[in-house]
This record gives structure tokens, C-alpha cells and sequence, in this order.
């Protein structure tokens, strides 16, 4: 069961997509189980699906989209801080990791 | 849908008179001739720059010559690079009618300025006599770009405009989506869906092209807002991007003013050729829409998660936007709300639906959001081309 305000983009994803922002703290149900976010979800942002390892892919919409740089651990969020592109250097305006 | 007919036989969607710069100097007073026209007919395009450049003239010559245009009233300030002549040339052998006013010698802004007034009015009314003839979907040339995209755009907005894509080409209409640089990581997929093998290495040839190119620029095309929206990487972007595409065969690769002949998909490559040496691609989201336009599309589907404003000179622009929270901070500015994925009120194909409707209602006169706000921005820039090989337009169906 997966809760309404995260959606799974394809089916060998290993990243929720955020639909409606989730405050740090919250308990939300991922994969069956119920699960405490530890930091504030945005619209748009990732989450893990599974415990994820250093250097593994990141798939979207079935597709690599990256690999991450530390390991991730379930509902955690995903984004500049732990994962980066396999072609090209991604910036931001003040390096932040976009969390809200 | 009804069109206005040109002598090429070419069909637009609107009957606008084109004022255009030929350099930032002549700029001024070529816009107080728009502005002082008093009508939204008239729009203003050109080419800031003094120095010659092979693209910005062959831009500069599509847009004249687009079909939504009428004539065209070119301000020169008479010593730059831009090569008048020819401009004046290819637009007279579309059997457009064409004045030029050159600054230095009409007496300076004011006399140049009314002198524009007389020859806007006098275009204006050759205008009015545009034959308007019944027009088919499959006569119309419709392309996509998005700007602002954030982690909504690849869940609502895009995959719509790509379902509206496949409803345009099953009616025979040619589609034109972009940025090979916006598409780094989707070269494989892409390539498999070209209609001949050798189409498919050209694919794959551009994108190479377009990371080789955007590596040497430092960044990708990846802007702060992509990442605060929740986009992390350039290749997570162009997935999002690349379901503006649709599910077609990819017909032809193409290059800005490059015309579609024929109905179909076709992937865009706006990524210069050769080392770079005019900077980057596309400086901003109007330079993209501006492309579009000198392929002859008639409406741009620009769809957006952060939010934008824009619209465009000569044809108009449909804004979908594929975030909630945005649509409710921007509903003035957008014309489709694709946030209803997101929010489960609504199914893609039901968006796309709702965008096929939107484009023919603009077909038949209808203005889009932007278009009733009096939005034309335009930018051309300088880049420099090769011209398409032989294998990038395949004429098997």
C-alpha cells in the first residue's frame, strides 16, 4: 500500500515521487509499512523505496536517472546531498540540497 | 479551424503585421512603431546584434515569412552587419508585401518612427485582405518546450502534452519537441523509436553532441529552480521532459528553421554545431519558443512546474502547468492546469484531451492566456549550424 501523497512512477523504481508536501515527523505508509519521514517532503522531491547502497542507480519512469553518493535508508529523502548525475555536474544558486 | 491563406500555400492562424530591428540600435524606434500602432496585430521581433551570422538571418527569414504573417516593415539603422538585402529578398519571393526604413537616412526617431506609422497602417490594410480558407488539423505545426520544470512536470504536464502529440499526428499534423540538451540520458530510447537506423545514429549523434557541448559550457541545462523543485540531475530533467514526445515513431531530426514538409514527430537539435563558440544553446526559455516558431509552428505547448509568464511574437503560446501549488499562485498566466494529476482530479489523457481542444479553440481565433495579456517576447541569438544530412529526414512513412 502506498500512501496518497507519494506516487511510484514505474514499476522497478526505487523512489516515491512527493504530490503533496509532507512535514518532517509525519507517518506516512510505504511499501505496507508505516514510516516517519525525518525531514520536511516537497512537491516533486524523491524519497527512497528501499535501502539503497553507494554507487547504486537511482531509476525514475524505469530509467537511470543518477547514482547515489552515500548510502540512503528507506524514506529518506533523495537529492543533490546523496546523489548525482552519471553525465553531467548538476548547480544550484546557493548549493543547497532543496529541502524545504 | 479557419486560416488565413499565403501565396506559398502555407495557412496561419493569425494575420499579424511584423515590425522588425535589424540591430539593438534601430530597437527604439521599431518598438515605438509597434507600441504606437495602437493594435495587437503588429509585433515586434530582431536581431541585436552588428555582426553577420549565417542562423540569426535564416531565423530572421523564417519568422518574416511564417504564415501568420502578413508583411513585414523592417527599421535598419543603415551601417550594421545584418544582411538587409537578402531579408528584403526572401520575404518579397513569399509574395509578402515588404518596406524597409533605414534611420540614417529617414531623418532620425521621429520622422523614422512616423514614416513606420504610415507603412504599418498601409500593411495593415493589405492585411485585411487575406483570403481565410478552411484549415485541417493536419496543416498545423505544433511544438513543445518547458521551462521551470520541476519534480511535477514528468508526472502531469509532460506525458499530457505528449498525449496531445500522439491525437495531432494520428490527424496528420507535424509535432516538433526539443533540447537535445534536455535530453541527455534518453539518446537510446529515442534512438529505437526513429523510423529508419540511420535516423536513430543521428539521434544518438546530437545528443553526444549536445552533453560534449553543454560539458564544455560547465553546466548542464539545469537551473537552481529545476533543483528546488525536486529535480536532481540533468538525466532525471530530460525524463521528465522527453514524455512531451508522446509514443510516435520520431519522423526526422531537424534544425532551428528547419519546416517540417510532412506530417509527424520530429526531435529538434538546437545545439551548435562544431566547437562552441557563441556560448550557450539556448539563453533562455523565449530563445527556444522563437526556434519553434521559425520551424513554422503555429502554437507552443510550454510547459511548466515552477511557473512562467511568457508568450511569444507571431504565434501564440498554451502554458500547462503540472504543479498545484503553482497553478493556484499563477492561474491568471495558465491555461491548463495539469496540477489535477498530481491531485488524482483527473487522468492524463484527460489533460491531453483538454490541450488537443485548447489548441484547435486557437486555431479558430481563440487567444491563450499570455496572448490576451499582450506577452510577445522574442530573443534571437547567435549560433552557428551545419546544415541537416540526408539521413535526419528519411521520406519513408
Amino acid at each position: 500500500m502506498l500512501d496518497s501523497r507519494f506516487v511510484l512512477l514505474g514499476n522497478e523504481d526505487n523512489v516515491f515521487v512527493c504530490c503533496e508536501r509532507v512535514l518532517a515527523g509525519t507517518e506516512v505508509c510505504l511499501e505496507g509499512i508505516s514510516v516517519a519521514l525525518n525531514t520536511n517532503i516537497d512537491v516533486g522531491h524523491k524519497i527512497a523505496r528501499y535501502n539503497l547502497k553507494s554507487g547504486e542507480k537511482i531509476i525514475k519512469y524505469g530509467a537511470p536517472i543518477g547514482s547515489t553518493v552515500s548510502n540512503i535508508n528507506f524514506a529518506e529523502h533523495i537529492h543533490m546531498h546523496n546523489m548525482k548525475s552519471d553525465y553531467i555536474a548538476s548547480h544550484t544558486r546557493q548549493n543547497k540540497s532543496g529541502e524545504a | 479551424m479557419l486560416g488565413y491563406l499565403r501565396a506559398d500555400g502555407r495557412k496561419g492562424i493569425r494575420n499579424i503585421v511584423l515590425v522588425t530591428y535589424l540591430v539593438e540600435c534601430a530597437h527604439h524606434v521599431a518598438r515605438e512603431i509597434v507600441n504606437q500602432s495602437g493594435t495587437d496585430d503588429v509585433h515586434l521581433i530582431g536581431f541585436q546584434g552588428c555582426y553577420p551570422n549565417e542562423y540569426s538571418l535564416k531565423l530572421m527569414e523564417q519568422l518574416c515569412t511564417h504564415p501568420n504573417i502578413a508583411g513585414v516593415l523592417n527599421v535598419s539603422l543603415g551601417c550594421e552587419g545584418f544582411n538587409r538585402e537578402q531579408l528584403t529578398k526572401t520575404i518579397e519571393d513569399s509574395q509578402r508585401p515588404v518596406e524597409t526604413l533605414v534611420i540614417q537616412k529617414s531623418g532620425g526617431t521621429r520622422t523614422t518612427i512616423e514614416a513606420g506609422l504610415e507603412k504599418v497602417k498601409e500593411l495593415r490594410a493589405i492585411a485585411a485582405q487575406a483570403p481565410v480558407v478552411a484549415m485541417e488539423t493536419s496543416e498545423l505545426v505544433i511544438g513543445t518546450i518547458c521551462g521551470g520544470s520541476d519534480g511535477t512536470s514528468g508526472i502531469g504536464a509532460n506525458p499530457a502534452v505528449g498525449h496531445c502529440f500522439d491525437t495531432l499526428i494520428e490527424q496528420g499534423a507535424a509535432c516538433i519537441f526539443e533540447e537535445t540538451g534536455e535530453l541527455i540520458g534518453c539518446e537510446q530510447i529515442m534512438a529505437e523509436r526513429a523510423i529508419t537506423p540511420e535516423l536513430g545514429e543521428e539521434i544518438m549523434k546530437s545528443v553526444e553532441k549536445a552533453e560534449n557541448y553543454y560539458t564544455q559550457m560547465g553546466y548542464g541545462s539545469f537551473a537552481p529552480g529545476n533543483a528546488e523543485g525536486g529535480l536532481t540531475t540533468q538525466e532525471e530533467k530530460s525524463m521528465g521532459a522527453y514524455a512531451k514526445s508522446g509514443s510516435s515513431k520520431i519522423h526526422g531530426l531537424i534544425k532551428p528553421g528547419d519546416i517540417p514538409q510532412q506530417g509527424g514527430l520530429y526531435l529538434m537539435d538546437v545545439v551548435p554545431d562544431d566547437t562552441p563558440i557563441f556560448g550557450f544553446p539556448n539563453i533562455a526559455d523565449s530563445a527556444e519558443i522563437m526556434e519553434m516558431v521559425a520551424s513554422g509552428a503555429h502554437i507552443t505547448l510550454f510547459t511548466t512546474g515552477r511557473g512562467s509568464v511568457v508568450g511569444s511574437a507571431i504565434s501564440p503560446v498554451i502554458k500547462i502547468c503540472a504543479n498545484p501549488e503553482t497553478y493556484k499562485n499563477l492561474t491568471e498566466d495558465m491555461d491548463i492546469n495539469a496540477g489535477k494529476v498530481i491531485t488524482g482530479d483527473a487522468t492524463i489523457a484527460q489533460v491531453g484531451d483538454e490541450i488537443f481542444e485548447l489548441v484547435k479553440d486557437l486555431a479558430s481565433g481563440k487567444q491563450s492566456k499570455s496572448e490576451a495579456l499582450g506577452h510577445q517576447e522574442s530573443i534571437i541569438t547567435y549560433k552557428r549550424f551545419d546544415a541537416i544530412g540526408p539521413s535526419c529526414l528519411p521520406t519513408i512513412r
